[in-house]
């Protein structure tokens, strides 16, 4: 116990220590102190909302705010629970095909030798060199003429395949000792058998890890500019809706944005450990 | 050795038989990888190439387009200033986001990286928060709201440091600088993750060799001992920056409107949702598009082989 202790302390000074203490709260409080308003706003009554000067506590909390939110029909024409429930259904939905036809991809990429494996990997990989944003334009060209504009493929389709993830599954998959998936061979399993039982199973951090990057992703996407129909629309597009509303939503705004910040917090407070082995593999070695 | 050369004529239509045998026996590969292959080339190749394409016709998604050769490039650099603002602002936001995003990101990582282990996990969650919420930025615009509730200016006027509230999101003044805190704030993200774990897989035992060996402050101890381990980690944490720092867009658009003040904030990712889905002047859209992916491939190409190299 005293051995790692004095491990810990190599080449460590006290004002350093404190410097670098003090560094991490002043930046955590710039990081983590807008989120935190956010919330306190979302549960302030509307007399307490506009004080002069910012209150960063709440004295009289109040749920008004979110039932508001599910009431806010009248000029929203869909009720909010139609939000909530396309972008529920469109993570969902994405996240699953795409995580495991990423996986699937992944295999052959990490561990099968075929014709023209090498030049589709750095096709794949150029692709991780530039942002979705820079070809969001020609991509809305192709989704149009594809004709899915206002329906949900629109949502589902172009996130399936992520490079991104795909790549982070394929390192993870490096990993795996040839001799198991060889011992599995011996036993007359295909390939698909050989990924289902085999291959799977040992990526499972990998995997849960591109389940929350990709649920994350998907979540946080909004509709604009690709779905004009109001009941097909999702979470933060409806969100910028009602943020336009002004200071008359700005309760209801404040709590829709805590609604749209839980589901990825948390699914990654439930997978901090695996993401962080998984991301140990994210090396691109060359 | 007594074995003569395989002659080497032989080897085409070998080669090719070759190939076609193992690309039978690895059918089930191939079965694999299709349906991830497809979707990334309608949705990830295709734009690409359609972007390039269009880029040299006067497509306007209604009419069918013409040929009109170099004519959007040669009006892009020529003829279009709000262009050129939009090029000095994207170079101004990449060339600080990206390196400051970079840094804070690995030193971050680092400083999280030696605390005790509950606060550990907590301080992560912190830092990675704001960049998974995705589009919650927008609660900027509270904070930083130009009348006396925003909460920049409601402190700033109760301690007394200004007399006026301050128009942060619409005085060409601060435009820009806001817009970079708040890029700069949601930069924390994948690489700050992978960073973390890099620490992680750290061999320490090199610690305390190196104690021994004279390394006698932090600062000595990452340079020379962490660093040359962590390379991979660093390299896809330099990917992942430049990419999305030169994508900066978005968020002017949400905090500063587009087309913003006198264009303070404009980047090219506005100027391109300007003239695609505001004007519908599409392969003029696609020229601007082209421009900046080539500009992020190269720089990337570039930026990773120096990395290599070091």
């Amino acid at each position: 116990m005293k051995r790692i202790r004095i491990k810990k302390q190599l080449n460590r000074s006290h004002t350093g220590n404190f410097l670098v203490l003090l560094m991490l709260v002043v930046v955590g409080c710039f990081m983590g102190l807008p989120l935190y308003y956010n919330i306190i706003q979302s549960f302030k009554p509307v007399e307490e909302r506009f004080i002069f000067p910012p209150r960063f506590y709440v004295v009289n909390p109040t749920g008004a705010n979110y039932s508001q939110l599910f009431t806010l029909v009248s000029d929203l024409t869909v009720p909010f629970s139609r939000y909530l429930f396309n972008s529920v259904f469109v993570s969902i939905v994405s996240t699953g095909i795409g995580v495991m036809i990423g996986a699937m991809a992944a295999y052959p990429f990490a561990k099968k030798k075929f014709p023209g494996k090498n030049m589709l990997w750095r096709l794949i990989m150029l692709t991780l060199l530039f942002s979705g944003g820079v070809t969001a334009l020609p991509a809305y060209i192709v989704k149009a003429k594809l004709g899915l504009i206002n329906t949900y493929w629109v949502l589902i389709l172009p996130s399936l395949a992520s490079t991104l993830h795909m790549f982070l599954l394929r390192q993870f998959m490096l990993q795996i000792p040839d001799s198991l998936l060889d011992a599995a061979k011996l036993d007359g399993a295909n390939d698909f058998r050989i990924f289902y039982n085999v291959v799977l199973p040992n990526v499972k951090p990998a995997f849960m890890t591109v389940v929350v990057l990709s649920f994350q992703n998907v979540w946080n996407n909004g509709s604009a500019g690709v779905i004009f129909r109001e009941d097909l629309k999702l979470l933060p597009t409806a969100l910028s809706q009602i943020t336009a509303g002004g200071i008359a939503r700005s309760g209801a705004s404040a709590a829709a944005a805590v609604l749209l910040m839980i589901p990825p917090i948390v699914a990654f407070v439930l997978n901090q450990s695996k993401m962080l082995q998984t991301m140990a593999h994210s090396g691109i070695k060359d | 050795m007594s074995r003569s050369k395989k002659p080497e004529r032989l080897t085409a239509s070998y080669k090719m038989k070759h190939t076609l045998k193992s690309m039978r026996a690895e059918r089930s590969s191939y079965f694999m990888i299709a349906p991830f292959l497809i979707a990334f080339f309608i949705f990830t190749v295709l734009p690409v190439v359609a972007a390039i394409a269009l880029s040299f016709t006067d497509f306007n998604m209604l009419q069918t387009p013409n040929w009109v050769g170099f004519d959007n490039y040669k009006t892009l650099f020529l003829n279009d200033d709000v262009f050129i603002i939009a090029v000095k602002n994207t170079l101004i936001l990449a060339l600080i986001t990206g390196p400051v995003g970079y840094m804070a990101c690995f030193i971050f990582a680092w400083f999280i990286n030696e605390l005790p282990r509950r606060i550990r996990a907590f301080m992560t969650l912190i830092f990675y928060a704001p960049s998974i919420s995705g589009s919650i930025y927008f609660i900027w615009t509270y904070i930083l709201s130009g009348d006396r509730y925003g909460v920049v200016n409601g402190l700033l006027l109760d301690l007394g440091i200004i007399d006026s509230p301050i128009l942060w999101l619409a005085d060409t003044d601060y435009m820009l600088v806001c817009v970079i805190i708040v890029q700069l704030w949601l930069s924390l993200g994948t690489s700050f993750l992978s960073f973390l774990a890099g620490f992680k897989t750290v061999d320490t035992t090199l610690y305390e060799a190196g104690a021994i060996d004279g390394v006698h402050n932090r600062f000595q101890e990452i340079w020379y001992l962490t660093l040359p381990q962590m390379k991979p980690q660093l390299l896809f944490g330099a990917v992942m920056q430049i990419s999305s720092s030169f994508a900066v867009g978005p968020v002017a658009e949400a905090l500063c409107g587009n087309p913003s003040t006198e264009y303070a904030t404009h980047t090219i990712i506005n100027h391109v949702s300007d003239y695609g889905g505001v004007r519908y002047e599409l392969g003029y859209a696609c020229a601007i598009s082209t421009v900046l992916l080539m500009v992020m491939l190269i720089v990337n190409k570039v930026i990773t082989k120096l990395l290599v190299d070091e």
